[in-house]
Parts: C-alpha cells; structure tokens; sequence
C-alpha cells in the first residue's frame, strides 16, 4: 500500500498536478489572446511591480488595514509550501525513488510551519464563521477546501509524532496529500496559478493604462 | 436577519420587467455573461477565495453599518454567482435586484479593485450585469433618457447646435466684462487644443465656460470650441451597457477633433467624460489609445500655474479641501498634481483622509446620479463615509474637479446637514487670479 502510495500515485498525482495547472493556464492564455483587450495593455515592469506589491507584507494599503489577517495569511502560504518541500521525511521519499531531495528544515521548524497551517486553518474557519461579510459569501464549498488542506497536514503531524495508529494515518496523509495536489488546477486553490495572472493584469490596468498604482 | 431594502418605483425597470419571459432572460444572459470567450471572467470566477477582502474598500458597504449585500462580492453573490448556481435560469425578480445592484449600488469606481488581493476587476462584473440589463431594456428610467439624449442629439441634456452657439457667445460676452477681450473661439481650424465639455455646462453651469475664457485669455492660449455637434464626451451609454451608443458618442467627439486639427484635446473638469473619451470608448472602437492626446483639467491647470502663464494674485482664505475622481485619480494617476493646484490657489488646504488613489467615490459616479431622483435617497444613504470624511477636514469648501462628484456632494452636503460649499477648481482660479 505504503509503496504504490509513493510510487505510482505520487507520480500520478503530481503528473495531475502539473499538466493539470499547466493546461489551465493556457486555456487561460488562449482565451485572453481570444478577448483582445488583454495583451495590448500588458507591460513587464507594471505586472512585476503590482506582484511584487502584493507578495511583500504590508505593502499595501489593505494589508496594513487589517495586520492580524496579514501577518496570519503570510504565516500561513509560507508554511503551506515550506513545511511540505522542506521536510525530511518527503525529501527522504524523492532521494529514494528517484535520487533527488531538496533543502531540507530543522525537525522542529517543520513541526512549528505545521502547526502555524493548521492553526490559520482554524482561524479562516472562525472568520469564516463570525465575520459577517465572509459569512455572506461563504458556501460549503468553501469550509470543505479548507478541511482538505487542514487535513495533509493534521494527519502528517499526527504521522510523524506516532500517536496513535501511525500507519494508518500515515496512508490517510499521503492519501489526503495527492488529493490535495490534484485538486489545485480544478478547484478554487487554482487561485495559487492565477494570482500572478489576475495581478499582472491588474497592475498593467492601472499602472500601464491609467497611470495609477493598485496597492 | 437583515432589514429590506426599500421599495423603489422606477418605471424604467418595473414596466420593463413585465415584458421579460423567461426565455429572453436566458438568452441574453446566456450570450453576455459566457466564461467561455472571456478570460476576465472565467479567471475572475475562478480565483475569487471568497475572503471578503474587498468589502472595506466599499463606501456604499462602509456607509450602511457593513451590512454584507453591499459588499463588492457581496454584490458579485447576488449577481454573477446567482446566474451560475441557477444555471442561467434567472428570473425578473432577479433581474429586478442585479439593476439595481449594478446601476445604484455600485459606481464602478474600482476602488476594490486595490483592497482584492487577486486585484479582480469587480466592477467589470458590475458593467457585465448593465450590459445584461440594457439588452433587456431593464434601464433606470432617468438614465435611459440620458443615454436617449445621447443617441438623438450627440450629447446628454438634448442641447441644440443653436442653443450650443448661443450659450458660448453669451458666456463669451460675461467673460468681456471680467477681462477685456476674452473669446471662445469657435473652429479655429489648427488650434493648439480643443476645449470639450459635458451638456451640464452650456444647459445648467454655463459660467464656467465663461471661467475657460477668462482663464485662457489671460494665459494667452490658441484654443478652440467646436460649432457642430460632438463637442460633449460625456458618456451615460457607457454607464447603462449600450456600449454601441457610448461608441458612436466618442468616435464623433474624436472626429470632431480631428477634422479641427488641433495638437489636443482639453477635457473640462469631468471625470467619466475623460473615461469615455481615453478608456473605455476607444477599446470599443479597437483603438488601442486615443488619436491625438487628451489632458484633463487638472493638468491643463497645473501646467498654467507651474509654468506661471496664470499668477495667483491673492490666495483664497477659507479652509478648504478637496474630492479625487475616481475616474482621474484612481483612473489617471492626477492626485499630486491636485494637490499642486490646491495648494498653490489656497492658503487653508486641508487634505482628506484616506486621500488619492484611495480616497472614497463620491457615489455620485458611474451613472448613479444619472438614474435620477428615484434613488437619490439611496444614494447619499449609501455614503455617509464621504460626509464624515469632509466634517473631520473642518473645511468650508470643498474642490471637486469633476461634475459627478460636484453634484453628488452637493446632495451629501444638503442631506448630512454639512456646512460646506462645493466648487469646481476653475471658480476658485478665477476668483483668485492676476486678472
């Protein structure tokens, strides 16, 4: 089980992953050639500079208005891809099968990176939940991806710390973690693919087009 | 459980509405809103985390105790997401609320679009339900008349070519009794720029052609007003989705110049005019920008004072502060060149907070004032942010360099109980100038 989780079904989900991601995005290229008001206003240097606006903390106005969430949504996309790549155990795996690893981060830092997803988890369900605005919008849909990426990393610390049952929630992490990468391109977590797109042409909008600033 | 909204009569929507079957409510949403040929869309739909971001950058959601509807994607649930989640099967009630969310409730000022983490166009989503609402025949009745106007007579207040000529000449002959000699000349072919303004001007505020001919013959300008038709850029198509009158209107404006000559354009202080005239009108004719440049007032005026062609002679007293237009500010970049002309006019400028580019619309804009007396209630209910914002200046007067922003402030003013005069940058300049 343990060996067609990480052999195969890896493959096939990061295969999923991949052409999956790479499919939508240039379905999406494609359809902006299509709409024809898109790539005539695009520059560079405007879509660089709103990105690079939106990915540093407090960069924008909107960030410094609320800087408990900032600092929480920072905390948390940071530890989502760091605690995942980095961790031991994963490189362990891609050293075995196919001879590679990364970087790889202290035991305890993955450990406190987990943790952090897990807790901004919490923290977007209660908000969620208690801020009325989200509440408006807020659809099953949206509480269920969320439990699906809580659970990756809830079932991996459990794993990892041998509670209780390891072996089976071992499978269930793994398990829970392909689904996780497979779902990306075709839910709303493929905002993780057009965040650089749908702020290029933001930034290009107002920076290029109207001489303004988006941040 | 939130309260109803109040019940508003609109003949424009209400009788349109009972001719509506539900197959022509799908057919033309289906053919408008389709992800499958815009990428805006499909990835807009597609990326919004439904975070709830973007409610704060909203006056109307600010001004009415953050009641969720009137959030950005609050607006977009009740609109956009309710067309999918009913597969297109959308009925007249709903056709009845999406108007009025996307005339009245949204000015399209864009200011979301700086709060979304994803920078998502959410007034684009607004404009797609106009467009939807138009090609029903679903128009706020006041608006539709204007867009008529438009259609009929080329500019939005049924102005006559002779009524046209006759209001420049009598506005040239008040600016002889300020300054000796002062004209509006009319096709001068080869110009350095042509003067356009919006139909409010020759039909309610005409003194404020004659503040253009002071203020260009004092500065000793070779500039020009055309005779014919195609002098106002104003553009209310653009605002209720008739997308193909909103064209018509710009191209001729645009020709008008060109036949003129002239090296540009000078917009009078308007803010959507300017919008139409660079953004939105030439993308719909495939343009990628305007044929010759287009300067709006603000620059047109800081280029004056810096460059000393106009000298203040004595700066005007009274505190005063000022109001950015979304469409020039947010939509140009002109927030320190305002400044500029504030500071260099008065010696009491008191600055608002949040300023510039994030300064709050007026909710006057993107064609909600233009839908008329029906829903002015609506309207000012729906900022009382910008009321608060000008009380804490302490400022007597308030500087609008647009007309949308003018008269939406004005009904604030009258309706907050503001002790605040409202006025154009050019009553302050000629008031104030070496004469």
């Amino acid at each position: 089980m343990y060996a067609l989780l990480t052999g195969p079904l890896l493959w096939l989900s990061l295969l999923v992953f991949f052409i999956g991601s790479l499919f939508r995005i240039i379905q999406m290229f494609r359809l902006a050639k299509k709409e024809k008001v898109i790539y005539p206003y695009m520059t560079v240097r405007h879509s660089l500079r709103s990105i690079i606006h939106w990915i540093v903390p407090f960069a924008g106005r909107n960030m410094r208005l609320r800087p408990f969430m900032t600092i929480a949504t920072f905390a948390f996309h940071l530890s989502l891809f760091a605690a995942p790549l980095f961790l031991v155990a994963h490189n362990v795996i891609l050293d075995a099968r196919w001879g590679v690893s990364l970087w790889v981060l202290p035991e305890t830092v993955a450990d406190v990176l987990t943790l952090i997803v897990i807790a901004v988890c919490v923290f977007f369900f209660v908000r969620r939940m208690f801020a009325p605005e989200v509440l408006y919008v807020t659809s099953w849909g949206d509480v269920i991806l969320l439990v699906l990426i809580a659970l990756p990393f809830v079932t991996g610390f459990i794993a990892h710390h041998q509670f209780f049952a390891s072996r089976a929630v071992l499978i269930a992490h793994i398990i829970l973690g392909e689904i996780m990468l497979m779902l990306v391109p075709f839910t709303r977590l493929s905002h993780m693919l057009y965040f650089f797109f749908t702020r290029a042409y933001m930034g290009c909008e107002f920076g290029n087009v109207r001489n303004s600033r988006d941040w | 459980m939130l309260a109803n909204r109040r019940e508003v009569a609109d003949p424009g929507i209400d009788n349109a509405l009972k001719k509506l079957t539900p197959e022509k409510i799908e057919a033309v949403v289906r053919k408008v809103f389709n992800p499958k040929v815009s990428a805006r869309l499909k990835v807009y739909l597609d990326t919004c985390v439904h975070c709830g971001l973007c409610s704060n950058a909203c006056h109307t959601y600010n001004s009415r105790d953050k009641d969720p509807r009137y959030s950005p994607v609050g607006k977009v649930k009740q609109t956009i997401w309710e067309i999918i989640k009913k597969d297109y099967k959308v009925d007249a009630g709903f056709i009845k609320l999406a108007a009025r969310i996307a005339f009245v409730e949204c000015n399209a000022c864009r200011r979301c679009s700086m709060y979304c983490p994803f920078g998502i166009d959410i007034a684009f989503f607004m404009m797609t339900i106009r467009r939807i609402c138009h090609l029903l025949g679903v128009v706020p009745q006041y608006l539709q008349d204007t867009v008529n106007s438009h259609s009929t007579t080329m500019n939005q207040m049924w102005v006559q070519q002779d009524d046209w000529i006759d209001a420049l000449q009598w506005q040239e002959d008040d600016a002889n009794m300020e300054v000796a000699g002062a004209r509006i000349p009319l096709e001068v072919e080869g110009a350095d720029f042509m003067y356009s303004v919006i139909a409010p001007e020759p039909k309610i505020l005409a003194q404020l052609l004659a503040n253009m001919s002071i203020i260009a013959t004092k500065a000793g300008l070779n500039w020009t007003m055309p005779a014919t038709d195609g002098w106002d850029n104003s553009n209310m198509a653009m605002y209720s989705g008739d997308f193909e009158t909103m064209a018509r209107v710009e191209k001729l404006h645009w020709e008008t110049a060109l036949r003129l000559k002239v090296k540009k354009v000078v917009m009078g202080e308007c803010g959507h005019a300017f919008r139409g005239a660079v953004y939105d009108g030439p993308k719909w004719l495939s343009w990628r920008k305007t044929p010759i440049p287009m300067v709006h007032a603000i620059e047109f005026y800081y280029d004056l004072l810096k460059s000393g062609k106009i000298k203040v002679a004595k700066k005007f007293a009274e505190p005063v502060t000022v109001q950015d237009p979304c469409n020039v500010v947010r939509g140009r970049g002109l927030g320190k060149k305002l400044r500029y002309i504030m500071n260099a006019l008065c010696a009491d400028f008191r600055d608002v907070e949040p300023r510039m580019e994030h300064n709050y619309c007026c909710a006057a804009g993107g064609g909600v004032i233009n839908c008329g007396a029906p829903w002015k209630r609506d309207r000012v209910e729906g900022n009382k942010v910008k009321a608060e914002q000008i009380k804490q200046t302490g400022a007597d007067v308030i500087v609008t360099p647009c007309h949308n922003c003018h008269s939406g402030i004005e009904d604030i003013i009258g309706f907050y109980k503001l002790k605040v005069h409202v006025k154009f940058i050019s009553e302050i300049m000629v008031e104030v100038m070496e004469k």
